[in-house]
């Protein structure tokens, strides 16, 4: 037997309120595929979904960009319930095939052992819905969270009606809930042509579909159909500002660019619109992935981090797959949902597969028409290979060209484009000095790379409550052109549970070890740590079970 | 792309580009003394930079100091700290509230004032504690001040002054000739030095070790949360119920407590800032200390590493053998106090000794008899990793 000290966190553990073989996060395309493929296979199988998420967490663009455009509906759960459930068959599916489904629940924590966490007993995930948290242990995870909007500011885009493509989906298909009427998309690709023609088809008037480039990027077909329907294209335009009362945004300003992306004065015509649906980019949301661990790398193809999979979707973690999306987001998966599809049944018989192996079992028979793994890896590479960060570039500069530095690039903390790449320390702290002026992203860049969440707490760009959904990648993509350097040389930013913002009376614990309640100190317990110098052997502490003291050998 | 470094050492060459490092390699800068930090990461990327931020220290011979030097950082270094002063202790059971009533009482016993609170004048200057709150404290002593911003000032301030840090530079070895460290070798070369000064937190006793020089440390794990902005308290450096923590100047509530985990040294090779499942039980107290703002959203958390000493105080001291190396480890308070550590190891380098506080109660002798098996009888030590916890290790 070891000494224990009791005031660490031995045998303090806790005790995950349910354990299961396996877990799938994300009820989308591939973690429905998943968790029925596994759970065909013979595996207690719980699939998660934060959908229907509640109106507070949506207003706070959590976590998709809703840009305030849900109406009254959502505020309706038990309605929001039966609605994510009608619309999306898959869960229909997965229940009959016997998974346990549990929707309106959000995956906010991740937790596994590390060389500085060695008293967690299992790895386990936290969970919450709109009243508790509880934990859940798991042998084997499937991370299928989708990917979420990429966002570029313009001056106004702080009012209502600034949402996101995936946002303004889910509104449409998921939740039926919209209340935008009329609609600009901005991005011509797969994903601005996507969205533009869904809007249609769910009765929004689509007043335009901009693009910063000379033609349309997307499928010639799609765009001639939109063009059908009288939505206009502005190709060579940008944003020069949204403009209304009240917060709301009631109309956008275009400016035309010139050949060398400048904008062209005189060039401003307005449109009259109550959304703006930045359609540029989707990122694959790999939180999760960070928290427990597994390698990420940058493929600029595939929307930026993704995790490194084997063929059978496995991550460098080796209980851990993931699958659709957050695996990679290429424009070919938005039209082709048998991508996500296939490699969610990839890594859910994988999963099942690695758990038989440990009990000692056969997975039951494949089932037929799943496909083989080397398939699945094949899918989920991209049509063309070109990056897409440097069409995001493209756009960002043309934004800053057309609506200059003191745009917010963070909402939350009002951080302004000029502010990130002058470090300035945030604007309640009334400071200046010369030191301070003679500070930026420039001379930080001299004195290493350029570090995201250095500069993060400097300027607090990217701190607020939504946890930087709104700005990461454009600050990424600003820090990276005022350093001189590209975007994928600048380490991942961090990603530190909760993963959802979530009040404290949601995150506590009902019931806590007595051990955890009795030896708890706000700091190690050691009786001499904060006793007064003068007084020799006086110690002050907090009057429950003292830390052990060895100071010699007496 | 690394620039190219040239191996040009310094008079003083420091070890670790914590918040006491920098803070050290400040004071020489300022009084113009060549000096080199070296850090193995960014300035102030553990602890140093992820802490609590409490000023708050009177019990330490160094107390004094910290209490004088806060009020003027801002305008020393000419960046912003966020240094706020006064604390509020609240106590919602009698032992809390003696245990805040001692703390006041060692600031009275240095000089300082404090008001005792019932709950009404609590709640006037703190409107979110609730009815559970019976008493409280006010300091017209001690702050806080963000840990973040403030390490960056000190390696900007060093900078302005001449200083030179290198960061991604991991010290691997200390060169000694005569009976002195002479250079110091890195993984980006080898700096000549004349004094060297160990300040590497949890690294400085693998340091000293290097040099045959025994200081027991041992490393742990602490966690804190940080919460959406609410208004600003009058006064916001509150705490109390086994919490540490602040209202930082945005309005965000910050807190740590609890418990910790020891870990070993060499698992910090590859430095993480993991959370647990304990950031549920800081959410419990926070919301219990201030109920009125039960319903605020927690949007962050993270860990950091630290380390102490047998007897949890700093060691703060100048060798006797090597006689030019200089070592600086708070065991795990050292934010708040490093105002005062940076002038008294920046004394230390120059003079031989401290000339403003006597750190004979922070000499690295009292150690001497420690046993090496201090950590096992303390039960100060790292669990040996469950098979069955490390993450795909089955299967």
């Amino acid at each position: 037997m070891r000494e224990t000290d009791p005031r660490s966190i031995a045998g303090k553990a806790p005790t995950p309120e349910r354990r299961v073989p396996l877990v799938v996060v994300g009820a989308g395309v591939a973690g429905v595929a998943a968790a029925i493929e596994a759970a065909e296979a013979g595996i207690e199988v719980l699939l998660v979904d934060e959908h229907p998420v509640d109106n507070d967490m949506m207003a706070m663009d959590v976590p998709l960009c809703f840009g305030q455009r849900m109406d009254g509906a959502v505020r309706n759960r038990t309605a929001m319930l039966a609605r994510v459930v009608e619309t999306n068959p898959g869960l229909t599916r997965a229940y009959e095939a016997g998974v346990d489904v549990q929707l309106g629940t959000y995956v906010w924590g991740a937790f596994v052992s590390g060389p500085t966490v060695r008293e967690l007993p299992a790895p386990m995930l936290g969970l919450a819905d709109d009243r508790r948290s509880w934990l859940v242990g798991y042998d084997r995870l499937v991370v299928a969270a989708g990917a979420r909007d990429v966002m570029l500011g313009f001056p106004g885009w702080e009012r209502a009606g600034t949402l996101g493509a995936a946002g303004a989906t889910a509104l449409l298909t998921r939740y039926r809930a919209l209340s935008a009427r009329r609609l600009v998309v901005l991005g011509s690709g797969a994903l601005g042509l996507h969205t533009a023609a869904l809007a249609l088809e769910h009765g929004v008037e689509v007043m335009g579909v901009v693009e910063v480039g000379p033609h349309v990027r997307g499928d010639a077909e799609a765009a001639t159909a939109l063009a059908a329907h009288g939505v206009p294209f502005f190709t060579s335009h940008t944003v020069r500002a949204a403009r209304g009362g009240t917060g709301e945004i009631e109309s956008l300003v275009l400016a035309a660019l010139d050949g060398a992306g400048a904008p062209v004065p005189g060039s401003e015509r307005e449109i009259a619109c109550d959304a703006v649906c930045l359609a540029v980019g989707l990122t694959p949301s790999v939180e999760l992935l960070h928290l427990v661990g597994a390698r990420l790398r940058f493929a600029g193809a595939l929307g930026g981090w993704i995790p490194e999979v084997d063929a059978s979707m496995r991550t460098s973690v080796p209980t851990v797959f993931a699958a659709g999306d957050c695996a990679g987001f290429h424009d070919g998966m938005l039209a082709d949902p048998d991508i996500a599809r296939a490699q969610g049944r990839v890594a859910g018989l994988a999963a099942a597969e690695s758990l038989d192996a440990i009990r000692g079992g056969t997975t039951a028979a494949r089932s037929p028409g799943t496909p083989g793994a080397r398939e699945a890896a094949s899918l989920a590479r991209p049509l063309a290979a070109d990056g897409v960060h440097a069409h995001w570039q493209t756009w960002l500069a043309s934004l800053v060209a057309a609506g200059g530095w003191e745009v917010n690039v963070c909402q939350c903390e009002e951080v302004t484009r000029r502010e990130l790449v002058e470090t300035m320390p945030p604007r309640y702290l009334l400071w200046d000095s010369p030191q301070m002026r003679a500070r930026s992203v420039a001379t930080l860049a001299g004195d290493g790379p350029i570090n995201q969440d250095q500069i993060k707490r400097l300027t607090r760009a990217g701190m607020g409550p939504c946890q930087g959904r709104r700005c990461r990648e454009q600050v990424g993509l600003l820090l990276a052109q005022a350093a001189g350097t590209s975007i994928d040389r600048i380490p991942l930013p961090t990603f530190r549970p909760p993963v959802r913002p979530l009040p404290l009376n949601v995150l506590w614990p009902a019931d806590e070890p007595a051990a955890m309640r009795e030896d708890w100190v706000s700091w190690f317990g050691i009786p001499t740590q904060f006793s007064p110098h003068w007084e020799a052997g006086m110690a002050i502490d907090e009057p429950t079970a003292h830390a052990r003291l060895i100071v010699s050998d007496e | 792309m690394m620039t190219a470094v040239t191996t040009r050492g310094a008079a003083v060459v420091i070890v670790g580009g914590g918040v006491t490092g920098l803070s050290a390699g400040w004071w020489l800068a300022r009084a113009g003394v060549d000096v080199l930090v070296l850090e193995k990461g960014i300035v102030g990327w553990e602890a140093s930079g992820r802490n609590g931020g409490g000023a708050t220290h009177v019990y330490s011979p160094l107390g004094l100091e910290e209490q004088r030097l806060w009020p003027q950082m801002d305008e020393l270094l000419g960046y912003p700290t966020e240094y706020q002063p006064r604390r509020i202790g609240v106590a919602l059971s009698e032992t809390q509230l003696a245990l805040a009533r001692r703390w006041a009482e060692i600031g009275e016993a240095r000089g300082f004032r404090w008001d005792a609170l019932d709950r009404r004048q609590l709640k006037e200057l703190v409107p979110i504690v609730g009815d559970n709150a019976i008493g409280g404290t006010y300091l017209h002593f001690g702050g806080h001040a963000n840990p973040q911003r403030t390490v960056q000032a000190y390696a900007w301030a060093l900078q302005d002054h001449g200083g030179r840090i290198l960061q991604h530079t991991t010290v691997t070895g200390l060169t000694q000739r005569g009976g002195r460290v002479t250079a110091v070798q890195t993984t980006r070369g080898t700096f000549g030095a004349d004094v060297v000064v160990i300040a590497a937190g949890p690294q400085t006793g693998q340091f000293a070790d290097m040099l045959g020089v025994w200081l027991p440390l041992a490393p742990a794990r602490v966690e804190m949360i940080a919460t959406e902005p609410i208004p600003l308290m009058g006064v916001g450096g509150v705490a109390g119920n086994g919490l540490y923590g602040r209202q930082t100047l945005r309005g965000n509530l910050v807190y740590g407590g609890g418990p910790h985990e020891w870990i070993d040294v060499p698992d910090m090779a590859t430095p993480e800032h993991a959370n647990t499942p304990l950031v549920r039980n800081l959410a419990r107290r926070l919301a219990e200390l201030l109920p009125g703002a039960a319903h605020v959203r927690v949007i962050r958390a993270w860990s950091g590493l630290v380390e102490n000493t047998p007897d949890g105080l700093p060691v703060v001291d100048r060798l006797a053998r090597p006689d030019n190396v200089v070592v600086a480890t708070m065991s795990s308070v050292g934010f708040g106090l490093s105002p005062a550590v940076g002038r008294a190891v920046s004394e230390l380098v120059q003079h031989g000794r401290c000339l403003f506080a006597d750190l004979g109660a922070l000499a690295l002798g009292r150690f001497a008899d420690t046993p090496p098996d201090w950590r096992e009888r303390a039960g100060w030590i790292a669990a040996r990793p469950a098979a069955a916890a490390i993450a795909g290790h089955r299967g």
